[in-house]
């Protein structure tokens, strides 16, 4: 039994150089150093600010539309347990504004940029929703606004480079490298590394060089505690399990932060398998990487046996990265967390049961967590609950799944 | 004192610049980049930045970014990087050779290894430019244990408390980034290098080298003017990639025009 006391949430974690366990840390260039610096000392005094914080919860109600609901998926429950599986509940951050929880963080770091005196935001984006989120907040704030994509992710995610633009933002290609989120987040710290003083970067997940794995999770972890709350509203008590997909890992950490102290509370995080584990075409780094330093910190990374880093492959362009946040590879270690995945093909399958059962299209990277939960829980029992963080609207994917089907649009 | 600070010491008593071509291994192909550094050492580089590829080079701008994409698609490796330096130096190449990547591929190969790999075939020291001082304490240690040089960068952007740490820390020269931004040929130097390197000056009294943008001799001279030494990576590149087929003599001719003995 691991002792109650580790996974209290406190300000030690992370430590004070950004370590989550032995996760964590800056592995940046020297020229972003004091800028990193910079901006972990506005963050926490931004964090402990009343008037910022009343900012950003007004915000939430008034513009994100928080709180999101927490709904009980009882035909989907049906559909996959035959009525001796758990009750499944949904964490709905598909009704966030612009579809997906990573509006959550966007409004936060933007307004800490305004705070900051930053005029010019740059952000990298996957399958492109944390772009549209950024876009969105520097429309509302009157901040310029330069969000970096793979040209893979451009092709497949044709439709949020169009809002992105339409919302005022540039998008430029990124063609280095596998051309999706990887070599975005590359491109992205070479404009940091070059305009560092007028620039501000959104980063879009808990992974990256420190602070970020720490103000993503904070300014997500308002997931969890609604979900938190209303669980209690709703049943009472704590759910038997919570579920989220982990591609860099900000849904699953903004649902799972609140529940690590709740021990009795399982975590379960689910991957991209992509076309299965066997080969290279997946992006389960948690489930098959190794330790090593990525985007500036050392976690879970799906590298060769030289050490370079391999391209990964999802269905979702938003899982489709061969890194993590360094708390997630912190709560595998810990044991506080596991960690599994599900192919492309089982997350349409997911995606299919969820459209069919609750007239909800999920997104495909959501689809992974709902296809775990669907397929693996049935032995909890009727009497067991589970929270399934349901990341975002599937609007985006349609070009996505019509070609899995075959079907032309 | 070890045999990069001599380096600069010897080149400041001959009263030039102590110049410091770069190479990334394994670019156009393993055996080219061999006889690349070869020709560089016959042209009369001082020190050479021995550059290990890396597939996500994110201090880099396209250049260094496209010849470690056709080195690793070759297939290269870390440690034919290592064996490279074992072959020069049994060629009788005596000059500094420092090994300039990123830090996971060291991580991988074991940090502790790597360096006992290095020590033992003559590699002076590493920069390594994704890992600041405060994250550089594994390899320092190695680094001290085996009498090799860890080198760390500053920028423009270093404020005086974290001169005073890089200072203190590392060993063999200082490398000063000379523009705030990534790797990559410019034309002109900034006008505020100066009042930066003269505030590097006042914190350290190791040699100072200067990179990041360097193309021309008149920007080596420039640069000769308030450091030791200047480094110059994608001006060379490239000027070798305007002459594919003989990459050698090109990158030996660009280092003697740098040196100002030669036109281009």
């Amino acid at each position: 039994m691991i002792e109650q006391r580790v996974f209290e949430n406190s300000e030690s974690r992370p430590d004070s150089h950004g370590y989550y366990g032995r996760f964590g840390g800056v592995f940046a260039p020297e020229t972003l150093m004091p800028a990193i610096n910079e901006l972990t000392a506005a963050y926490q005094v931004a964090k402990h600010d009343p008037e910022f914080q009343a900012e950003l919860e007004h915000l939430r109600k008034t513009y994100i539309g928080r709180p999101t609901g927490l709904y009980e998926a009882k035909r989907f429950a049906e559909a996959a347990g035959g009525g001796n599986g758990p009750r499944i509940f949904l964490k709905r951050e598909d009704m966030a504004h612009t579809g997906a929880h990573k509006i959550n963080n966007a409004i936060g770091q933007a307004l800490l940029a305004k705070r900051m005196g930053k005029t010019r935001i740059i952000a990298e984006t996957g399958a492109g929703q944390h772009g549209v989120a950024t876009a969105t907040a520097c429309a509302l704030l009157g901040l310029d606004c330069i969000v970096y994509m793979g040209e893979v992710d451009i092709h497949r995610q044709s439709l949020n480079v169009f809002r992105m633009r339409l919302l005022g933002a540039e998008v430029r290609p990124v063609t280095s490298g596998s051309k999706t989120l990887k070599d975005a987040i590359n491109e992205a710290i070479r404009d940091w590394v070059t305009n560092v003083d007028e620039t501000f970067y959104i980063f879009g997940t808990v992974a990256g060089m420190h602070p970020y794995p720490m103000i993503v999770r904070d300014f997500q972890s308002v997931i969890g505690k609604e979900a938190r709350q209303q669980f209690e509203e709703q049943v009472g008590g704590l759910p038997t399990m919570v579920v989220a997909c982990v591609g860099g890992g900000s849904n699953a950490m903004g649902l799972f932060y609140e529940f690590i102290p709740f021990t009795d509370v399982e975590i379960v995080g689910v991957e991209a398998g992509g076309h299965g584990l066997d080969g290279h075409a997946h992006a389960a780094t948690l489930v098959k990487g190794e330790q090593g330093v990525l985007h500036g910190s050392w976690s879970y990374v799906l590298q060769d046996d030289d050490g370079q880093i391999i391209e990964t492959h999802s269905i979702s362009a938003g899982l489709d990265y061969p890194g993590v946040g360094p708390e997630l590879s912190w709560m595998k270690d810990s044991g506080r967390a596991t960690f599994a995945a599900i192919t492309d093909e089982e997350a349409l399958e997911g995606f299919q049961l969820l459209c069919r059962t609750e007239g909800i299209i999920p997104a495909l990277e959501s689809s992974h967590a709902l296809a775990w939960a669907a397929k693996h829980t049935k032995h909890l029992g009727p009497d067991a609950t589970v929270i399934v963080n349901l990341s975002g609207r599937g609007d985006k994917d349609m070009h996505t799944v019509a070609e899995a089907f075959g079907v032309e649009l | 004192m070890s045999r990069i600070p001599e380096t600069f010491q010897r080149c400041a008593a001959e009263n030039r610049t102590a110049l410091m071509p770069y190479l990334t291994v394994g670019y156009p192909d393993l055996a080219t980049s061999e006889q690349i550094l070869l020709a560089m050492v016959e042209a009369g580089a001082d020190l050479i930045e021995v550059g290990t590829p890396f597939s996500d080079p994110l201090a880099d701008g396209s250049t260094v970014q496209r010849t470690s994409q056709v080195s690793l698609e070759h297939g290269t490796r870390l440690r034919d990087c290592v064996a490279l330096v074992e072959r020069v130096r049994a060629a009788g190449v005596t000059i500094p050779l420092m090994l300039m990547g990123y830090y996971n591929p060291i991580v991988k190969y074991g940090v502790e290894q790597y360096v006992t790999d290095c020590a033992a075939v003559g590699v002076d020291g590493f920069i390594v430019p994704d890992l600041p001082i405060e994250e550089s304490h594994r390899l320092h240690t190695a680094a001290q244990e085996h009498d090799l040089d860890l080198i760390f960068m500053v920028a423009p952007t270093t404020n005086d408390e974290r001169l005073d740490q890089v200072s203190n820390l590392g060993t063999g020269f200082v490398y000063c980034v000379a523009v705030t931004g990534v790797t990559g040929a410019r034309g002109t130097m900034s006008a505020t290098l100066a009042p930066y390197m003269q505030r590097v000056r006042e914190h350290t009294d190791q040699p100072l080298a200067v990179g990041f943008g360097i193309s021309s001799p008149e920007a080596v001279n420039q640069v000769g003017t308030m450091a030791d030494g200047a480094i110059v990576g994608s001006a060379l590149i490239d000027y070798m990639d305007e002459h594919p087929d003989h990459m050698p003599a090109a990158a030996a001719r660009f280092v003697r025009y740098l040196r100002g003995e030669a036109a281009i």
